[in-house]
């Protein structure tokens, strides 16, 4: 499984095609290889066309495991993840039990490690069970072998803005991160489950408002400048949101940002049938937010892509819309997604994306590992992209155990063709 | 004739008419001794509610029986969480015996359009959220035609909880079908979200002062007034009751100048009234009120609506 490697004929970064030789999972050489030269015995993966990036990265999954197998696993969203070219995801804490302590991240990195699919970083919970109130042992989860980085209690907001102080200040020895689920519940309500516009006023659906989400943006902002902590602020949605995140990276403070491949390219008219597949918290918004969101990704204010991911069993999406479970899957189409709104259009460029779905969230997670350059003496975590591979999602496909996939039927046109991880491949 | 009636948009203004024009026929059957018609002999009609609903249970049910359709009433409470049985089971358990058609009532809104998605029977709205209760704004067309004639032209002001309202949703797009002109009256927190954009496509206007509306200029032939819960107090929509009635209450005094400027003028109210909220005893009792025209005017319309919707294509009202 981990022998030499040679890919013939990948473009870097979307650059000049070349051979790139992998040994012992490490990066040997990048440069053409003349066919005579190939060392003996090594596979050889014939990548002409293909675009090859490092490995993507993502901020923001859900693993369900432990506590809802019935709807994913970690080795089952592991193998999503490799077939959506990542080497690295981040398991967020809502779990059942929640990863609030040192042996719970433990146990997810073991779990992912006997995966052998990618590598499964566990974020820790900031309050114990995600309740808001006492923090979490963030410093047994920070020094347990798991080494957690990123502490969210994602979907969960963190209301109470002592709190927040607290676990901003707390985690600055380790140069840790809390990823906030911007909501303020007070003021989005309890039900709240439709972008608040004219269409939550026709549908008769409980608005979840912009305001919700950039008041807390702008607050953790100024709660981490305050403590000199560091925020990243997952899923942003809205262009209200984007335009305070530029606000306070102009004025220097350590902020960053994810956007999902959903809030990209989904809108909230999706909702006009009540179909639960659409149902996701932040909520689809308008195409306003949608423009907002791909200019603040293409300039830079937000750094990453996120998928996301959240897979539901059948019966918790068959519910009344305001009934339904929230979230939908990502890992798998991902790229298709960011490579269809963003590369396309020429709003990035594959090095762009390199950046913005494996640089910069391996950055902002402390991996050392991921997100890094396509050179000799790197480390093998890579993926190949073909840019012209017109493939058509289907839900019953899916690696994920859930099928609440609210791309099924589009047809994209770019692709992961394959996954390496440390010199393995992992998908192909 | 559309399948299911999910929402008022789903008919036109012919198929709108058409209901009012057959609910005719079937209000006389209402004064007959023997109220009984065959025409939905051997269907099965199941009321399922899974919202308490006393008038308009009733009403379907009695509508059915008259139709001779075999009625069956079934109540399930609404399950509010992600945990318990999915409504698609419960309605697929249903489903399995074959029904012809199912009356909804549902605390969320979509909740009738996603059950049409997944049943072979014909889906008919009963009330879903806050969304809508496409029969009521039929009833009320009725009533409203029974006493102005055609509604083309005529002004008609609703006033109320418009956030919450499925009665209001229903309304501004039938009569707006039907020709009439809409106002809709609210304070500011009881308008529902994107209202400017959306009375802007629909065509309809908008105040959030009730005397400006009925007393400046443009006299209404109707006045509807929604039900205001007192619970919306608790989630500071208005400060207090006595403010509400103040600013939004059809007072007597209200009546009052109102019927100096049109003696005709209609009093609606879809219930359960709150009397002395936002309606009168003297506006609710008076001889504009058509509070139980609207009460006998569900039953035909009702049947008239499980006519159209089930009767086999071609046969005739046969009232």
């Amino acid at each position: 499984m981990r022998g030499d490697l040679l890919i013939t004929g990948a473009a870097p970064l979307g650059g000049d095609p070349t051979d790139v030789l992998v040994r012992d999972g490490w990066i040997a050489s990048v440069g053409r290889i003349v066919a005579t030269d190939r060392p003996a015995g090594v596979d050889v993966l014939d990548a002409e066309g293909l675009v090859l990036l490092p490995g993507l990265v993502d901020l923001h999954t859900h693993l369900r495991e432990p506590g809802r197998e019935d709807a994913e696993t970690i080795a089952s969203g592991a193998a999503a993840a490799a077939a959506g070219g990542f080497t690295a995801v981040l398991a967020m804490a809502n779990t059942c039990p929640v990863t609030d302590s040192g042996e719970a991240a433990e146990r997810i990195l073991d779990l992912g490690r006997s995966a052998r699919l990618v590598d499964v970083v566990p974020i820790g919970a900031v309050t114990k069970g995600l309740e808001g109130e006492q923090l979490a042992e963030l410093g047994l989860m920070a020094r347990s072998r798991a080494r957690v980085r990123v502490f969210s209690d994602d979907g969960r907001c963190v209301q109470d803005a002592r709190v927040m102080r607290r676990a901003l200040e707390y985690l600055k020895p380790f140069d840790a991160v809390i990823s906030q689920h911007a909501q303020d519940a007070n003021l989005a309500g309890p039900r709240a489950c439709c972008h608040e516009g004219e269409l939550s006023g026709r549908l008769g659906l409980p608005g979840w408002p912009a305001v919700a989400e950039s008041t807390i943006i702008a607050r953790d902002a100024l709660l981490a400048e305050h403590v000199g902590g560091r925020v990243h602020v997952a899923h942003v949605s809205t262009a209200e949101g984007v335009d305070v995140l530029r606000w306070a990276k102009a004025r220097g403070i350590r902020i960053t940002a994810e956007v999902t491949p959903h809030h990209l390219a989904l809108g909230t008219e999706l909702l006009v049938g009540y179909d639960p597949t659409f149902k996701v918290n932040p909520p689809l918004r308008p195409s306003e937010d949608q423009e907002a969101l791909r200019a603040g990704l293409a300039d830079g204010t937000i750094d990453a892509v996120a998928t996301d991911h959240a897979p539901h069993a059948r019966h918790d999406k068959e519910h009344a819309f305001v009934d339904a479970a929230f979230g939908m899957l990502g890992l798998e189409t991902a790229l298709s997604v960011v490579a269809e709104v963003m590369v396309q259009p020429g709003r990035l460029d594959w090095a762009g994306v390199a950046d913005r779905m494996s640089t910069a969230p391996a950055r902002i997670a402390g991996l050392p590992g991921h997100g890094r350059a396509i050179a000799a003496g790197e480390p093998a975590n890579l993926v190949l992209v073909d840019p012209r591979a017109r493939r058509t999602v289907d839900a019953s496909a899916s690696r994920s155990l859930s099928r609440n996939n609210p791309w099924h039927g589009r047809t994209f046109a770019a692709a992961v063709h394959a996954t390496i991880l440390r010199g393995s491949v992992t998908h192909r | 004739m559309t399948r299911h009636l999910l929402s008022s948009a789903d008919l036109d203004r012919e198929q709108t008419e058409a209901i009012l024009d057959t609910a005719a026929s079937m209000h006389d059957v209402q004064r007959r001794e023997v109220k009984k018609l065959p025409t939905l002999r051997g269907r099965t009609i199941i009321n399922f509610f899974f919202e308490d609903s006393t008038r308009t249970r009733s009403s379907f049910e009695i509508a059915g029986k008259w139709m001779s359709a075999d009625t069956i009433n079934l109540s399930a409470k609404g399950s509010s969480t992600s945990k318990g049985e999915s409504l698609r089971d419960t309605v697929m358990t249903v489903n399995a015996m074959a029904v012809d058609a199912l009356v909804i009532r549902h605390s969320a809104s979509g909740a009738c359009q996603q059950v049409a998605g997944w049943v072979d029977a014909s889906v008919i709205n009963a009330g879903d959220g806050t969304h809508e209760h496409p029969t009521q704004a039929l009833l009320d067309a009725y009533t409203l035609r029974s006493r102005l004639g055609p509604l083309d032209g005529r002004h008609v002001v609703i006033v109320g909880d418009l956030t919450h309202s499925r009665v209001f949703r229903s309304n501004v797009i039938t009569l707006r079908t039907l020709g009439a002109r809409v106002t809709v009256v609210a304070p500011p927190t009881l308008m529902p979200s994107g209202v400017a954009a959306w009375s802007a496509s629909d065509g309809f206007a908008t105040s959030w002062d009730l005397d400006d509306t009925l007393y400046a200029g443009d006299p209404p032939d109707a006045v509807m007034m929604l039900r205001v819960q007192r619970e919306r107090m608790s989630g500071g929509f208005f400060p207090t009751a006595r403010e509400y009635t103040v600013g939004y209450g059809m007072t007597r005094s209200r009546l009052e100048r109102l019927l100096a400027a049109n003696p005709d003028a209609a009093i609606l109210h879809p219930g359960p009234m709150n009397r002395g909220l936002e309606i009168s005893a003297d506006a609710a009792d008076s001889a504009n009120s058509l509070v139980l025209d609207q009460v006998s005017a569900g039953l035909a319309v009702r049947m008239s609506v499980l006519y159209h919707l089930l009767a086999s294509d071609g046969s005739q009202a046969a009232a």
